[in-house]
């Protein structure tokens, strides 16, 4: 088998290529599932009833979109400078404690209180970034450990929390904090549990991530740093300095994600599984699907928030654990970088040496 | 006292390093013929699980580490074909690999969830050596024998690498496919066997998990594992000798802040071998030595033919 | 086969290697366009033609490398296909590459060990090293088994490039563009390493731009010309102006540079610059000079002695660890390139397309590469496209850049196109110093003479421009002082009149004069 480059590539060819990837690992999923002991026609039924045809379980979609796209978003950002940020999840989960922390302690009247803990989730997540891109930027240490790393350490930080210093009543043995006063509570749309400002918010975030990378001098030198490191320096970029900013801005969108979960959905802090479904890990496929471009991130996040909301039908009306999405995740990122491939090559069947 | 404090460290130290070498072991030779397989974490939970299963329904332990080798072996295929023949971007491949890993492992592993294994790999103690003074129960006695395979096959490589043809031919590939291609190597089935291996011995060092240090069966119970051996692999500058003292030191380190419970929450307990996975990296980035003993090919996908 | 002909081809012979109707097509380009070839054992055939004419294609198929389109392929008498290295090797076909294939890491014996069917398992590299000093001896190659090759100078890595093909009982040797890293004297070195095998039997392709070693050394020699053959004839018959003639189509005029101004006051200043490499150990040592507005001095020197460290150096890509840089009254010694750039310094990189450009990037953004920062292309950190599109369509027009479009992405572009647009982009605003980095390395005639043009015009604007370049007669033409430079010295300073090819090669090599 041989891999011959393809000379034009054009986006219907694309975007073709990726709707069959997409296609191949979904259907992959249901063989799964089927293998898991569930009747195909059950499954789909059960998913389309409570993911697409219901409008609550539309909104449940959304709602698994919003954290998706903006974590997403911010990671097109990263992954566009070659900052290999899969950090997402412990960002994310420190934006939900920045958050938190403000809700609980720092009463601010009205809808300032809202402004002030996403602020402050923007800000903790985006450092927690930074600190691994410093490390890389400085020492050159592989930031796909050091960002995992610190994923794992947020978890325990959060565990740390709500059985320790933000210790509220226990409810049915588990341990959460304290609610959060109820102008920290972002409104929800009626009749569903989505909270509409998360979905406006990723919006925002999305084009403004777009408008960063395409039209500001940030995200020219972030494109060329990612493009060609060496060609920056000698084009007198401070890769340092860029990478830096745009670390701070792919945690500060995760930690936002943080933010829209514990003021949107559950007002107060509770355990790290609870808050994230591993949207942190997802939104690397999310940014992917989206060939890195925060816009697309929108879209793609629509797509594996639906995914995650197949995922709860399946576990609650199919008794299917929810671990299938996980897999279901790793088989979509197989077949994305299989139609990165074709996308760029054409193969040549026959003998000789590959 | 103290020599209560020192066998501990010793003993405890080994048993917590072994799966880190075993996978680190295997992971340095993919690295070394230019593969990065991010997969570890993926492939460990694969072979944990399989050998569990393995071993649980046949009632042998060793077929289990075979089993594992196995899932481990089959699951690096797969990162083997898309890095190596499909030039796919190695990072990526390696994630999916491990977001599948724990998917399935977490999928199929419900119905074992929490089952005390039958028959537990048994632990030895190494006659004449263990009777030796602190050494002696510190090192040789109590331990798996997975834990002495992993040192044994690190002298192994180590003679390999340095002393034989094939070493040669490992490293050369890592360092300049090209050079070696042009001398008639098959640069695509070096890589292939290296990164299989690097999954057989992932999958051991699973089955060591849920085998030996706590013979059961629990989600996600390595915990991460995988990715500090990726760590010990850049810390040790891809030295198979250097693994064990690696290994070892991270153990050791772990078993020590384990010891000061009584001052620290154990969530801060917890975060400690993350936190020291990332001391370790800082460290390895700041000598210069361990910096420039990455093969240099590593990560990038060979072509004959393309020029850099 | 014609049998009356191969036996006065090769007297009486068969010959080793032959190709009929040899076709290698590229996107673009036929690269190998029907190549007809007979290589006899015992002689050193060259193979002659500029940048472009196809013999670097011609050695990846004779090496299994690619596999020609169309055409047959003989060795020996029996058709084969060679179609990878191994297969090569095993037809008795060796190659010495331009760019070496080595591993800089590892000793010479297991570079030389790498796939040696013959070597033990055991201790391969310790087993086979008695035999390299053999080898060495015997053939004029002497280098040390335990050394490590980041040690070596070129043209010790090159040695072992050879022992390497030696190893394998190749009868065909292939040497492409062997002298590239050699001064004069070491390629006379090389020659006779040539003779040396040519008297053991083995066939010699030497491949060559340069018409000097034809005469020297080759008993046969190929004209390659945009990938046609275009001549084939004994060297005994053929002298340097006809071979020039088939090399180059019609006879060109000589390089006439045009120098109106004298070079002005000093204003680049180099004082005691020591400067360390990659390994540690100092690759610039104590170099000082001084460049006037509006002159050109040239570099010479052959690669490896600490050019790259130098330039890197004034550019701001590499930090001195004594010493210092002064542009006009500023002091640049530790700065990071963007404040050269910024003090008027320009760049044109050895490495173009690697460092020079991002080649995924489009024409217009790698054109502004490094003014995206400044008005009219930014304004506060965001960018204006009119103003960056208007400069690109200029810059396409003016430095006759040919691109479909000024949004193609530069890779697509060929390497002449990529260095006009460098060009464009490091002339633009008119900077004080043009620092220019082999800059006509792989180009053809045309492209090459428009580069000399633009330096030339720098220094009539009042530039100062630093050339560094291994192409003797580039940097003869155009110097107004020429600077030589060995082991990171600068062991001379001369005017082009008081210079000549043979004065400058020994001072290359190190020899007082």
């Amino acid at each position: 088998m041989k891999l011959v480059p393809r000379q034009n590539v054009s986006p219907l060819w694309v975007f073709s290529v990726y709707a069959a990837a997409v296609a191949g690992a979904l259907f992959l999923s249901l063989v799964l599932l089927a293998l898991y002991g569930v009747p195909l026609g059950r499954a789909l039924a059960a998913i389309y009833q409570g993911a697409l045809a219901d409008p609550r379980g539309f909104a449940e979609v959304l709602r698994r979109t919003v954290p998706l796209a903006l974590a997403g978003a911010g990671l097109a950002l990263a992954f566009r400078a070659q900052f290999w940020n899969i950090g997402a999840e412990g960002q994310l989960l420190i934006g939900a404690v920045a958050a938190s922390g403000v809700a609980l302690f720092w009463p601010l009247p009205g809808g300032w209180v809202l402004l002030a803990m996403a602020l402050a989730a923007f800000l903790a997540a985006g450092l927690w970034a930074v600190l691994p891109a410093l490390l890389k930027a400085t020492l050159a240490v592989n930031d796909v450990i050091t960002t995992l790393m610190l994923n794992y350490m947020a978890i325990y930080l959060v565990e740390w929390l709500i059985h320790g210093p933000w210790r509220g009543k226990s409810l049915f043995g588990f341990a959460y904090s304290e609610k959060f006063p109820e102008n920290a509570w972002l409104p929800l749309w009626p009749g569903t549990g989505l909270a509409w400002p998360g979905l406006l918010l990723a919006v925002v975030v999305a084009a403004l991530f777009a408008w960063l990378l395409y039209r500001t001098t940030l995200g020219f030198e972030a494109r060329v740093v990612g493009e060609n490191p060496e060609a920056a320096r000698y084009a007198g970029v401070r890769a340092a300095q860029t990478l830096l900013w745009i670390a701070l801005f792919s945690g500060g969108a995760a930690g936002l994600a943080g933010f829209v979960e514990v003021a949107g959905h559950h007002h107060r802090l509770l355990a790290p599984l609870q808050i994230s479904l591993g949207y942190g890990y997802t939104a690397i496929i999310v940014a992917w699907l989206g060939r890195n471009n925060p816009l697309a991130a929108l879209f793609t996040g629509l797509l594996l928030g639906f995914v995650f909301a197949a995922g709860d039908v399946a576990k609650v009306v199919l008794q299917v654990p929810f671990q299938l999405v996980g897999a279901a995740n790793g088989l979509i990122l197989f077949a994305l970088i299989a139609a990165e491939v074709l996308i760029r090559y054409r193969v040549q069947w026959g003998w000789g040496r590959a | 006292m103290l020599e209560d404090w020192l066998v501990t460290t010793l003993a405890r130290g080994l048993a917590f390093a072994a799966p880190l070498l075993i996978a680190a072991l295997g992971e340095l030779v993919a690295e070394r013929s230019g593969v990065i397989n991010l997969g570890v974490e993926g492939m460990m939970i694969l072979g944990a699980l399989f050998g569990f299963i393995a071993a649980d329904m046949s009632g042998n332990s060793w077929l289990g580490v075979l089993a594992a080798a196995g899932v481990g072996a089959l699951a690096a295929l797969l990162h083997a074909f898309f890095a190596v023949t499909l030039r796919a971007n190695q990072y990526v491949s390696g994630l999916a690999l491990t977001m599948v890993g724990l998917g399935l492992s977490g999928l199929w592993g419900k119905p074992f969830a929490g089952k005390p294994l039958a028959h537990p790999l048994s632990k030895l103690d190494l006659p004449g050596l263990s009777a030796l003074p602190v050494l002696g129960p510190g090192l040789f006695s109590g331990q798996s024998p997975l834990v002495y395979l992993g040192l044994v096959f690190a002298v192994l490589l180590w003679v390999y690498l340095y002393h034989t043809k094939g070493g040669v031919t490992l490293r050369s590939v890592g360092e300049n496919p090209a050079a070696a291609d042009a001398l008639g190597v098959n640069v695509y089935l070096v890589r292939y066997l290296a990164v299989v291996f690097g999954g057989a011995m992932a999958g051991v060092a699973g089955a060591y998990l849920s085998l030996a240090y706590r013979p059961t069966w629990t989600e996600g119970m390595t915990a991460g594992m995988g990715w500090i051996a990726l760590a010990i692999v850049i810390f040790a500058a891809w030295d198979p000798l250097r693994a064990v003292l690696a290994a070892w030191l991270f153990g050791a380190f772990y078993h020590l802040a384990f010891r000061w419970q009584a001052y620290l929450a154990p969530e801060f307990l917890k975060m400690m071998p993350y936190a020291f996975t990332v001391l370790f990296l800082v460290l390895s980035a700041w000598a210069k030595s361990v910096r420039m003993s990455a093969p240099e090919a590593l990560g990038r996908p060979y072509v004959r033919g393309e020029r850099e | 086969m014609e049998g009356a002909e191969a036996s006065s081809l090769c007297q009486g012979r068969p010959p080793f290697l032959s190709v009929r109707n040899l076709v290698k097509r590229y996107p673009g380009v036929v690269a190998n366009d029907h190549v007809n070839l007979d290589v006899c054992p015992g002689e050193v055939h060259a193979l002659l033609g500029e940048n472009g004419a196809g013999k670097s294609t011609l050695v990846s198929i004779f090496y299994g490398l690619v596999e020609p389109d169309a055409g047959e392929i003989y060795v020996e008498g029996r058709r084969v296909r060679i179609r990878s290295p191994k297969e090569a090797l095993s037809l008795g076909i060796g190659l010495v590459p331009q760019h070496f294939l080595l591993v800089k890491k590892h000793t010479v014996a297991e570079n030389v060990v790498l796939g040696l069917e013959s070597a033990p398992f055991w201790r391969p590299a310790a087993a086979i090293a008695p035999k390299i000093r053999e080898l060495g001896e015997r053939y004029g190659l002497p280098v040390d088994p335990e050394a490590r090759v980041w040690q070596l100078s070129a043209g010790e890595q090159q040695r072992v490039e050879i022992l390497k093909v030696l190893f394998r009982n190749v009868r065909l040797l292939i040497l492409d563009e062997p002298t590239s890293v050699l001064t004069p004297q070491e390629a006379e070195g090389l020659f006779e390493v040539m003779r040396r095998m040519k008297a053991e039997g083995h066939a010699v392709i030497f491949i060559t731009h340069k018409l000097e070693e034809v005469m020297r050394v080759a008993d046969r020699v190929t004209v390659l010309r945009r990938g046609r053959v275009v001549a084939t004839l004994p060297v005994a018959e053929a002298d340097k102006a006809t071979l020039a003639r088939l090399m180059v189509g019609e006879s060109l005029p000589e390089v006439r540079v045009e120098k109106k101004r004298a070079p002005g006051r000093p204003f680049f200043f180099v004082e005691d610059l020591w400067v360390r490499g990659d390994r540690g150990q100092f690759a610039v040592k104590d170099v000082s000079f001084e460049i006037r507005e509006g002159e050109i001095v040239g570099v010479a020197g052959v690669a490896g002695n600490g050019q790259s460290e130098l330039i890197e150096a004034l550019t701001g890509l590499r930090r001195p660890a004594r010493g210092w840089i002064r542009l006009d009254e500023q002091d640049l010694t530790k700065k990071d390139a963007r404040a050269f750039f910024e003090a008027g310094v320009a760049h044109v990189p050895e490495d173009r397309t690697h460092r020079g450009v991002v080649g995924p990037l489009s024409v217009a953004e790698n054109l502004v590469l490094k003014h995206y920062r400044y008005p009219p292309f930014s304004r506060r950190g965001v960018l204006v496209f009119p103003a960056i599109e208007r400069f690109a369509l200029e810059s396409v027009k003016r430095y006759r850049i040919q691109t479909p479009t000024i949004k193609t992405p530069i890779r697509l572009l060929s390497g002449g196109n990529i260095q006009k647009v460098i060009l464009a982009r490091e002339l633009y605003g008119g900077p004080r110093l043009l620092v220019a980095a082999h800059p006509t390395y792989g180009l053809d005639v045309g492209a090459a003479r428009q580069v000399h043009a633009h330096l030339v015009a720098e220094r009539e604007r009042g530039a100062g421009v630093l050339l560094v370049s291994e192409d003797l007669e580039e940097i003869l033409a155009l110097s107004d002082r020429i600077l030589v430079i060995f082991e990171g010295r600068i062991v001379a300073a001369l005017r082009p009149e008081e210079a000549s090819m043979e004065r400058l090669g020994l001072l290359m090599a190190g020899v007082a004069a």
